[in-house]
């Protein structure tokens, strides 16, 4: 593929042009058009679900009079109204029932479901239900799950070399454990579906869901119809982070079944505290490691058992555990090793895709692994994760059997140790600690390496339709969703660029698997690299056929037709854009063009555990320096300097912004969001009252985020450009290991402070009490 | 469910509506009046995304009552751009691109308008403080807080 000449500023909105997001301006007006914000046709009635009070158990009795006779209801619907599958799941392994028949899976789920004149109505009907179960005592925690080995999928392990003999060879060992939480999506728009009714018993979905193609192809398994007889359409989302790919077709389904029942459209939203008990979350892990070392910290062997917490359904646990395992290693070469992880089942709402999808969590039990070696050898953390970094000779391989071939972290690093004066810095803290006896600080850089691709790989492949109208404007349509990453800007800019016409003239339109098929989700952080190669390769179609034309009409040689801003060189004429258009049009040029893109070079074989499940990598690296109080564990993030790397940008302000909020995000994670359920299996943790996203008054005073410039894709992505999506979440590494560094003073930084996720004021409280125990 | 009528003046207009006992000015807003622009983000006062400005205060329009307005005064976000004159904050909301998904925003921009005619030289601490009851999941607020800073010094500068 020939590298394009960037004619920067020439057009408007070309590629690595930094532009707000396409509807900005809609947005600061309050009229962006949501679900929830489209007009409702008359009539639509509005659904809400009714459960039993029970995590696990045998449904006995189902009494739905009152429900039925309560007013404005319109429809009861429960799993025997159901006239196809019952099933939501999005692996098709049958664990996902839109309303549960005969058992009970988790506290909430759904049993029923009733359609109403208002939502109140639904609401308050639906509390009517009498769902009698037989209740068994419910598995809740990973260590319930462990002790019984109440599993949801085959344990699954990745080998490179021997890592018993390694660790049994080793000059030093050391093993340690961590848990971390889950996180909710609190994406601020809920779950929403509306389902309006169409001839022959068809049915339109407007739907918030990242993967518009799995809730038609749902759905109609669900209404015992063909995929053609369900349109699902996108036009933007409030917000997703994984928690509208999978979770979003039980809604859909419930709202799609009404409206084909009754022939009037349906609506589906979960208010908030349904919304946060009814759908997956991020995955609890705990990790245990055995680790060997030389004298220096570099790590010899390494042998790691993880366990998830899947919930009461696979969904996609198989692969968010295999992603743990995938990112384990992080940036770091691990000789002779072993990488184990379980998949728990418990009786809780079954866990889903999330930001990073197992990634962040595998990579927290790497960095805790090489945090407790630098402690033991009584260095900077930051020179052991130097030490064992890829990029030397021989040290470049997974231990999934894939080269790095692109490792620029050194390099990234080095500059980001200078920007953000570490080493002064951490000579200041070291100082401030040694007076300060209550207050500590803490500083940690910590790196990213995170593989691009599904790693399934027949995921990745896009497709997109471009249409130029006989005036010359453009209609663009692709399979990825607008979820706010300006994914739908990023590949206007792309088609503008091919064309280069400004990017005003043309029009982003709704996701809709009628126009585009069989498309995979806006997710792995791909949306632009799949998405965009696949618009682009459409416009190529168009221009080549632009381009014949010219030749043909004006006699001129294909090198003498050239694209310039909103105009076509033709030999020594220019011909505006519109005008050529219409010309081609006249003379019976097609100007429409479907495009597709498979992603090339990846394989993987998972019976092997080896392969190139990754096209590349993407990189980035943080710093934080943290205050405790050693006394409350109140804590502060003070200061952070981000260094990304995004490739050739194609848009820096969309770019930094994914990386603050992916960054913001992943310190919530990691410090404030606590999910909590009782004894009952219960989730308490149901609103912004008792689950705590950070607010503005968190972001750290001092932020710094810059791209890195010499960033380049070696790989040929769109434009060279890498994805942003996922990677940024886990530069909050540093945060966390920011906090146990300050709590790390305590004793002298000779261990490493036991600590779980997230470290609330509370865990860090408890460390430091143990600690200060410790070194009396 | 009997309805009461309520008079109330809606970004400078006189509105009439037909509210039930128990319903939100959020709901009334969304549902009755056809106002999409005031977001519902949880429905219990803790996220802010269904800011709007009662009798001169920002107040989660979620736990208000419709028949407690009558005779209210209540600024909406569709009623801060001046025709096709968006107001500074607005504007530097698009200058800073300081919005992702975007549904967080309408609250956002009531909740800082208000805030800086409270407080119209406000430290980057100050804002952040006031805005903390506004949630944004996308942004991680740095763009937020920057485009606030920004819009109040434009703002006084034009006095």
């Amino acid at each position: 593929m020939a590298e394009l000449t960037r004619q920067k500023e020439r057009i408007r909105g070309g590629v690595a042009q930094a532009l707000a997001h396409d509807s900005a301006s809609k947005h600061v007006t309050g009229q962006a058009v949501y679900v929830d914000d489209i007009p409702e046709p008359q009539g639509t009635l509005h659904i809400a679900v009714g459960s039993a009070a029970v995590a696990q158990g045998r449904i006995t009795n189902l009494n739905l009079d009152a429900v039925r006779a309560a007013p404005g209801v319109v429809c009861v619907l429960t799993a025997d109204d159901i006239p196809g599958l019952n099933d939501v799941s999005p692996t098709h392994s049958g664990d996902d029932p839109v309303l549960a028949g005969e058992r009970v899976n988790f506290f909430g789920q759904p049993v029923f479901a009733v359609a109403a004149e208002t939502f109140m109505q639904a609401k308050a009907a639906a509390r009517l239900g009498v769902v009698d179960c037989a209740a068994d005592t419910p598995v809740l925690t990973i260590d319930q799950a462990l002790a019984k080995n109440y599993l949801i999928s085959q344990d699954h392990e990745m080998v490179r070399g021997d890592a018993a003999a390694g660790l049994k060879a080793a000059r030093n060992r050391l093993s340690g454990q961590m848990e971390m939480g889950g996180q909710d999506h609190f994406y601020l728009e809920g779950q929403v579906s509306m389902a309006v009714p169409m001839e022959d018993g068809d049915v339109l979905i407007h739907c918030s869901t990242q993967h518009p193609s799995e809730v038609q192809h749902n759905i109609a398994h669900v209404l015992d119809r063909p995929a053609n007889a369900v349109t699902v359409e996108v036009r933007r989302m409030g917000g997703a982070f994984g928690g509208k790919e999978s979770q979003a077709a039980q809604w859909a389904a419930l709202a799609a079944l009404v409206a084909v029942r009754t022939g009037r459209a349906a609506k589906c939203r979960l208010d908030r505290d349904d919304d946060m008990s009814l759908t997956g979350k991020r995955h609890e892990l705990a990790g245990k490691w055995t680790v060997g070392y030389d004298d220096d910290g570099r790590i010899t062997a390494a042998d790691v058992e993880m366990a998830t917490r899947c919930g009461n359904s696979k969904d996609l646990s198989d692969a968010i555990s295999d992603r743990a395992m995938f990112h384990l290693d992080n940036a770091y070469y691990l000789d002779q090793v072993r990488i184990l992880c379980k998949r728990l089942r418990t009786d809780t709402v079954s866990n889903t895709a999330f930001r990073g999808f197992g990634g962040p969590q595998g990579m927290m039990i790497g960095e805790r692994m090489i945090e407790s070696v630098a402690r033991a050898v009584g260095k900077d953390p930051l020179d052991v994760r130097k030490l064992n970094f890829y990029g030397d000779e021989g040290r470049n391989t997974t231990p999934y059997h894939m080269q790095v071939e692109d490792f620029v972290l050194g390099d990234m690093i080095a500059e980001l140790e200078t920007t953000s004066d570490y080493r002064a810095r951490r000579k200041a803290i070291t100082a401030f600690n040694e007076s300060s006896p209550v207050i500590k600080r803490g500083l940690a850089l910590t790196p990213v390496k995170f593989g691009i691709s599904f790693t399934t790989t027949f995921l990745n492949q896009a497709g997109a339709l471009i249409h130029i109208y006989k005036d010359g404007s453009i209609l663009l349509n692709h399979g990825g969703t607008e979820m706010g990453q300006g994914l739908f800007l990023k590949v206007a800019q792309v088609v503008a660029e091919e064309f280069q016409t400004d990017v005003d003239r043309i029009k982003i339109t709704a996701t809709n698997t009628a126009k585009v098929p069989n498309t995979s989700a806006t997710a792995a952080s791909s949306g632009t690299d799949m998405n965009g190669m696949a618009a682009m390769i459409a416009a190529r179609t168009i221009k080549r056929r632009l381009i014949a034309f010219a030749c043909n009409q004006y006699k001129v040689e294909e090198s003498d037709v050239e694209f310039i801003p909103n105009q076509v060189r033709i030999g020594n004429q220019v011909v505006d854009f519109d005008d050529l258009i219409g010309q081609a049009y006249l003379n019976r040029v097609q100007l429409s063009a479907t495009g597709f893109y498979r992603t090339p070079k990846i394989h993987y074989d998972r019976t092997t555990a080896s392969g190139r499940p990754f096209y590349y990598f993407a990189y980035g690296a943080a710093v934080a320096e943290v205050a405790i109080d050693t006394l409350t564990g109140e804590n502060r993030v003070l200061a952070v300097d981000i260094l990304h790397d995004v490739g050739q940008s194609l848009n820096p302000a969309i770019d930094i912004g994914q990386i603050e909020g992916g960054f913001i995000q992943g310190m919530g994670w990691l410090t404030t969001e606590e999910l909590w359920w009782d004894d009952s299996g219960r989730l308490r943790t149901h609103a912004p009252s008792t689950y705590k996203i950070p607010t503005c008054g968190d972001r750290p005073a001092h932020m710094k985020v810059k791209l890195w410039e010499k960033g380049r894709n070696a790989e040929a992505t769109i434009h060279r450009s890498k994805a942003v999506g996922e990677p940024p979440l886990m530069l909050a590494m540093s945060v966390f290991h920011a906090i146990s560094d300050a709590l790390s003073s305590l004793d002298g930084y000779r261990t490493v402070p036991d600590l779980d996720a997230p470290a609330t004021p509370e865990r860090i409280l408890m460390a430091a009490q143990k600690l200060k125990a410790k070194s009396r | 469910m009997a309805k009461n009528f309520v008079t109330t003046t809606i970004n400078g207009d006189e509105v009439e509506f037909a509210s039930y006992p128990g319903q939100s000015l959020l709901d009334v807003l969304r549902s009755e009046l056809h106002m999409t622009g005031t977001k519902n983000g949880c429905g219990s006062g803790d996220c802010g995304a269904c800011t709007v400005v009662l009798n001169g205060r920002p107040v989660n329009a979620c736990l208000v009552l419709g028949v407690e307005l009558d005779g209210a005064e209540i600024e909406t976000i569709e009623g801060m751009a001046t025709g096709t004159k968006l107001h500074p904050l607005q504007q530097k909301f698009l200058d800073h691109a300081a919005l992702q998904c975007g549904i967080c925003t309408p609250g956002i921009l009531t909740m800082a308008k208000a805030f800086l005619e409270k407080n119209p030289d406000p430290t980057e601490s100050e804002v952040r403080y006031g805005l903390a009851g506004n949630l944004c999941r996308c942004t991680g607020y740095d763009k937020i807080v920057r485009a606030v800073l920004d819009a109040a010094a434009d703002m006084r500068a034009d006095g």
